[in-house]
This record gives structure tokens, C-alpha cells and sequence, in this order.
């Protein structure tokens, strides 16, 4: 697999996203702009780490993430899509006000696909309990 | 004919030009009585007569460079402020703008009576001929100012719309993690695009797990206005916020059923209070009222 991503003699020429593990969630970040190629590893990369570790869950960031065309976008509903299948779900994290706009406008509204405003929130979406007070902001009085 | 008359100083514009030239005073004096530059100029009629100069000047100069037909003639540049300034006075008189160019159509025949005292023993043909190319200069020049009027008019309603872009969409914070935006007026493109932006960057600002969108001062909904709504509440949905409309009146409520129009699942409120009644019941938030005895949560 290296071979065909990798640079010779270990050049750091790598278009892998890497994939955290976090107990039972998968952390994906996605940073600048993500080529076709690039895109399409991290599918089959998500799935076959899904696969070998019984995640239940994968959190994508996307906040780096300034511009999603169609492709992108097609690929995100695909990953969710087939995390699903792997009875894991996936929550897309921290899309900027102007990719969420393009997708609409290109009709890609992805109404299957989980979503959260930060990966504090997708954690707890995922793990079902809070990582720390969420929406109590300084205002709010601790016990 | 045409070509023996051009560039020489028997053709009918250089003689007008000429005419202008000699009779600057008179017109400017005459004008200076006329219904408009009376009422433009209450003050004091010197200043009247000034104007009506500056008007007279340009004119020549425009016959000069034989262009009586042009409007964007460089000789009306001069004057363009000053005329749109007369013609922006009477409208605001409440003056239509049928009304004002009347008016300026009164400053002709005085204009004609003293080429027509210039002209005492000159042939017939050339008496014509001067009268018609002072009437088309005094038809560019109602071109002018009617033009002049028009994009002043323009600019307005252009200033006007980019205030109303501005004023009508503020993002208002209701609780922590909650956003409204009280939308009022009609819903087009461009007002439905600003709206979308600012409550997704208000989302990401505020870090807002939920978003209200009020259409209580949405006079009609239709197909197109519920589009909008839709490619909001998704754009703000693929953030991972939710979106809530709310403040939908009975009658539209019925109007959007008779069209057949689907919000999908976008969840509905009847009114702010209760959107955020249900906000907060999702964030497990309770209102209590102090002082009562059992504890009453909404």
C-alpha cells in the first residue's frame, strides 16, 4: 500500500489523513485542501480501521477544511453511509458557514449524515454523556 | 446642402451657437422669470439669473461642438449637478417628473422669440432651419434632466436597498447556545442569502446549538421564500446546529398547506416563546418562578 502513496526512500510525501483513536471513536481532521486521491484513501482507510477496531463511532473534523466541491461532498455522505453499514456512526464537525452554503446550493444537503458544531458535542452525541458542561457557558452556576 | 453648411459659420448650430453667445444676458434674464427658475430660486432672482447663464453656456458649447443631438455631450457635464438639483427641488415640490419636464419645455419659446427678433430679414429657409436645431437642443437638454433625475433616483433606491440588507437581519443571542434571527419583510434572494450568512457565522461565533428562525414579519410565504427557508435550516443543520421556524400565522399556516408546501422535518413553532420553550427543553433547561410552591418548569 505504502508504495503507492509514499514517496520513494521514505520522502515525506504522504496524502494520508491520519486516524486517531479515542476509546471507542475514530478522530479523523481533515486540513486544507483535500485531494480527489487523498479523499478516496481515507474511505477505504475509515473503513478498514472500523473494521479492525470495532469503533462504534467516527468524529470528522472538517473546520480546515475551506473548500468542499461536489466530489468531497459525495464522499462524506458516502463515508457516513458506510460506517453505518459498519454499525458505526459518523458525525461531520465544524463546517465553516461557507462550505455549508456551497453544499446547499450545489443540493447536497447530505440528510442522512450526523453533524455537530465542535468534537466536544460529537463525543457526546456518540458516547451519549457529557464531556464536561456543554452549553453552560460562565454564566451558568457550578455545583 | 448639408455639406457646404457644416464647420462654416452659416450653419444653422454655429449660428445658434453665436446666437447664444450674443444673447446670453437676455435668456438668462427671461429664463430667470420662467415657472421653474422661480421656484427654484426663491431667494433672490440674480442668483436665478445666474443659473439660467451657467444653463445658456452650456448649451453653446454644446452647439459649439456640434452635437445637439448628443446628451453625453461634454458641454451638459458643466451644468448636469445643477440641473439635476432643479429637477430634485421640484420633485420634492411634488412635482411629477412629466410635470417638471413641462416645465423646462416653457424655457424654449422665449428662447425662439428673441432668435426670431435676431433673425429679422434673414431667408426663410435658414429662420427654419435655425428654430429646429434650437428646438433639438432644447429636447437634449430636457433629455438631460429627466436622465440626470432618473439615476439620482437609482442611486437612492440603490443606497436605500444595501440599508435594508444591513437593518433587517439582525442575530439576536436568547440564551446560551441559542440564536434567533427575526426576519421581516419579503424574503428574495439576496435578502435570504445575507440572512443565511450571518446566522451561520452568529452559529459558529456563538458556538449555538440551536437556531430560530422568526417569520412573524413575513407578510406572504410562498415556494420561493420556503425554499430559502429550507437551504437555511440545511446549511445550518450541516454545521450541527439545529434550526427552528417559528412566529407562522394561521392564515399562512392555511396558505402554505393550500400550495403544498413541505418544510420536510423541519421543526415548527407557532411562536418565538414557544420555540424557545422548546429549545430549552431539549438543552434540559427549566424555568422556574421564584416563590411558587411547587416548582413550575415549562
Amino acid at each position: 500500500m505504502s508504495e503507492a502513496f509514499g514517496g520513494p526512500h521514505g520522502a515525506p510525501v504522504s496524502n494520508r489523513v491520519p486516524v486517531l483513536r479515542l476509546g471507542d471513536v475514530l478522530l479523523v481532521t481533515l486540513q486544507g485542501d483535500l485531494h480527489d486521491s487523498t479523499a478516496q484513501q481515507l474511505q477505504d482507510d475509515l473503513a478498514e480501521s472500523i473494521v479492525r477496531s470495532g469503533a462504534g463511532g467516527v468524529i470528522m473534523d472538517i473546520s480546515g477544511v475551506e473548500i468542499v466541491d461536489s466530489f468531497l461532498g459525495r464522499v462524506l455522505a458516502e463515508i457516513a453511509a458506510q460506517t453505518d453499514l459498519l454499525a458505526a456512526r459518523t458525525v461531520v464537525v465544524g463546517m465553516r458557514p461557507a462550505v455549508a452554503i456551497t453544499l446547499v446550493e450545489l443540493g447536497l444537503t447530505l440528510p442522512g449524515m450526523r453533524t455537530a458544531l465542535n468534537t466536544e458535542a460529537a463525543m457526546e452525541l456518540l458516547t451519549g454523556q457529557a464531556v464536561s458542561s456543554h452549553f453552560g457557558g460562565p454564566r451558568r452556576e457550578s455545583q | 446642402m448639408p455639406e457646404q453648411a457644416h464647420g462654416t459659420a452659416g450653419s444653422p448650430t454655429l449660428e445658434i451657437r453665436d446666437f447664444l453667445r450674443r444673447r446670453r444676458e437676455q435668456i438668462a434674464q427671461r429664463w430667470a422669470d420662467e415657472p421653474l427658475f422661480r421656484a427654484v430660486f426663491t431667494v433672490s432672482r440674480d442668483e436665478a439669473v445666474e443659473a439660467g447663464k451657467a444653463v445658456v453656456d452650456a448649451l453653446a458649447q454644446v452647439a459649439d461642438a456640434e452635437r445637439v443631438e448628443d446628451p453625453d455631450a461634454a458641454g451638459f457635464t458643466a451644468v448636469r449637478e445643477q440641473l439635476a438639483r432643479m429637477a430634485a427641488a421640484r420633485s420634492r415640490a411634488g412635482l411629477s417628473s412629466a410635470q417638471v419636464s413641462a416645465e423646462l419645455a416653457a424655457l424654449r419659446p422665449p428662447v425662439e422669440n428673441l432668435l426670431l427678433e435676431d433673425l429679422p430679414d434673414a431667408p426663410a429657409e435658414q429662420v427654419r432651419a435655425c428654430a429646429g436645431t434650437l428646438g433639438v437642443l432644447m429636447g437634449t437638454l430636457r433629455v438631460v434632466v429627466t436622465q440626470t433625475a432618473l439615476s439620482e433616483g437609482q442611486a437612492l433606491i440603490d443606497r436605500q436597498r444595501l440599508q435594508l440588507l444591513e437593518v433587517a437581519t439582525p442575530v439576536i443571542k436568547l440564551w446560551d447556545g441559542v440564536v434567533a434571527v427575526p426576519l421581516i419583510g419579503t424574503l428574495d434572494s439576496a435578502r435570504s442569502q445575507v440572512v443565511m450568512e450571518t446566522l451561520l457565522e452568529s452559529i459558529v461565533e456563538q458556538q449555538a446549538r440551536f437556531a430560530i428562525l422568526d417569520i412573524t414579519g413575513v407578510p406572504t410565504v410562498d415556494s420561493l421564500v420556503a425554499q430559502h427557508l429550507m437551504k437555511t435550516v440545511a446549511a445550518a443543520r450541516l454545521m450541527g446546529a439545529e434550526c427552528i421556524v417559528s412566529g407562522i400565522r394561521p392564515a399562512i399556516a392555511q396558505t402554505m398547506v393550500h400550495l403544498g408546501l413541505d418544510l420536510g422535518n423541519v421543526v415548527t413553532r407557532a411562536s418565538l416563546a414557544d420555540a424557545l420553550g422548546y429549545v430549552l427543553h431539549e438543552l434540559g433547561v427549566g424555568i422556574v418562578t421564584p416563590g411558587a410552591k411547587g416548582a413550575v418548569t415549562r
